[in-house]
């Protein structure tokens, strides 16, 4: 039985992983086709049909360039800096719920690779390290503008992640758990969040946005000051890894959202297909919704960055601290006080 | 399996505090320091109290040491820059910090835990539920005390860095 269930869950981890990387490597080639549409033009089109082998290009392109040292006495953390951006970003999704329970041989296996008591703490955890692999890689390049990269980035993400948690701390009140498969079922049952908390989704969502270090809060790349930004100085597939990095964080972001605030795998009338055609078809739909809803998501994140001009860094910081932080101390305030009055 | 886990943790727990002393460099010291933080949540985790593990990554590692490093990479610490103290400060500074030591030892030797009768009655003392329960009826006066000192640190930091604008 033991064995039955570490083999369940290695092949659940495997998935989740090749699935990041999956939508990771796709999300450079949507945000060139979605940047493409946006201004009017065709986008990648040469390699494979619509330019879909495109990211095996770049890949390849990356994995044979030149692999160039700058002149750092700190070798050993000028790579550990991409390793720790590339593992942030892909331990996250070990707490996500995918799917409602599946039945594989008479087995009830629920699609999740681990449903802790603290998920939501667990991410907000790996955020708070996340900081860590743009610091040491920035400051181990031995390099000013890289510096400057990493402390815009990281002090930009440590600001959000107060909002980021006090938007989250009004979906607790209501869930009373802290575990995103308990969120979702109580969704399930009661409605969507974003219908409750139209207010906690906004922040929460601009805070993605600052968190994952995208227009227009991707003042760490601001070329016109910085050069390349943190990832100044690197070049082949360790610029690879943080390039990749930030996709795969967008993928994961995307689909903490939907988890959160869209109800996660739940359609209208699962219930109704788990009945009438069995739980396998039910669960497959509704992984096939939540997938939708991350799509939506990545979406959204390539409309912004072509549509919205980046923000000033005294703007950023004032929406942070002066407007976001209140505004979520504000909701949780009436959070609770609707729940004392209809309780 | 789980002494095999315990004796690598504490074996890094150990290593890389000996290192954080040990190394000249402010910047290595910093992330050895980290190491050592999430080795201190392996062994929370050993303990399977879930929710102090990861506050404390978040906390510790994810909140104080990024401002720490912060600071120490502005700064850009050289080993000429460093004041070099007296014997008398070092031995002193070793004297108050094992002072330090025994006091906590001492006030937890003593300590009555109060969440014993959780622990009795079999319910799960380490989820969340009950962590917030024991908090907020057993030791709600310290968890006040707790959140004022919190509110006086920063209005102190709003207050200094407002007094400096005028200037």
């Amino acid at each position: 039985m033991d064995s039955v269930f570490i083999i369940e869950k290695s092949i659940i981890i495997v998935a989740v992983f090749a699935l990041t990387m999956l939508m990771a490597m796709y999300s450079t080639w949507a945000e060139r086709k979605v940047a493409a549409f946006l201004q009017d033009r065709v986008g990648p089109n040469r390699a494979g049909w619509g330019g879909l082998l495109q990211p095996l290009a770049d890949g390849a392109k990356l994995f044979t360039k030149e692999e160039f040292f700058p002149n750092t006495p700190n070798k050993f953390l000028f790579i550990l800096g991409p390793a720790i951006a590339m593992s942030t970003a892909l331990i996250t999704s070990a707490v996500i719920p995918w799917g409602d329970q599946i039945e594989v041989f008479g087995r009830k296996v629920a699609l999740q690779a681990t449903d802790i008591d603290v998920s939501i703490l667990y991410i907000f955890g790996v955020l708070s390290i996340g900081v860590y692999g743009i610091m040491i890689g920035a400051w181990a390049s031995n390099n000013k503008y890289s510096l400057m990269s990493a402390v815009r980035a990281s002090s930009q993400m440590i600001s959000y992640e107060v909002a980021m948690g006090l938007a989250m701390i009004s979906i607790l009140m209501m869930s009373g758990s802290l575990s995103l498969k308990d969120i979702t079922v109580m969704q399930a049952n009661d409605g969507w969040n974003i219908f409750y908390q139209p207010l906690a989704f906004l922040i929460f969502l601009i805070c993605s946005f600052a968190e994952t270090n995208r227009t227009p809060f991707d003042l760490a790349e601001c070329e016109s000051e910085l050069i390349g930004g943190y990832h100044t100085e690197y070049s082949s597939m360790k610029m690879g890894f943080y390039l990749f990095a930030e996709y795969a964080n967008m993928f994961i972001s995307s689909t903490i959202l939907a988890v959160v605030f869209l109800g996660g795998y739940h359609f209208p009338g699962m219930a109704w297909v788990n009945e009438n055609w069995g739980i396998n078809i039910g669960a497959l739909l509704g992984f096939l919704t939540l997938f939708a809803k991350i799509c939506f998501f990545i979406f959204f994140y390539m409309w912004v960055r072509w549509t919205i001009p980046r923000f000033r860094y005294d703007q950023l910081m004032h929406l942070g601290w002066k407007i976001l932080i209140p505004l979520a101390v504000i909701n949780i305030i009436i959070t609770g006080i609707v729940m004392v009055l209809f309780n | 399996m789980l002494e095999i886990v315990f004796y690598i943790l504490s074996a890094i727990t150990l290593g890389t505090a000996f290192l954080t002393v040990v190394s000249k460099n402010a910047i290595h010291s910093a992330i050895y320091l980290v190491i050592c933080f999430f080795a201190l949540a392996g062994h929370y985790l050993l303990f399977n109290s879930q929710f102090l593990a990861i506050v404390h990554i978040i906390v510790y590692a994810g909140a104080i040491m990024v401002l720490l490093l912060f600071t120490l990479m502005l700064m850009n610490l050289d080993n000429d820059d460093e004041t070099k103290k007296p014997l008398f400060a070092k031995l002193a500074a070793v004297f108050s910090a094992g002072i330090l030591g025994l006091v906590l030892i001492a006030a937890l030797r003593k300590a009555q835990p109060e969440n014993i009768e959780y622990v009795n009655s079999g319910v799960d003392y380490q989820s969340i539920k009950v962590l917030g329960k024991v908090l907020l009826n057993e030791y709600q006066v310290p968890f006040e005390f707790a959140s004022i000192l919190l509110l006086v640190s920063m209005i102190g930091a709003v207050l200094i860095s407002k007094k400096e604008e005028k200037i």
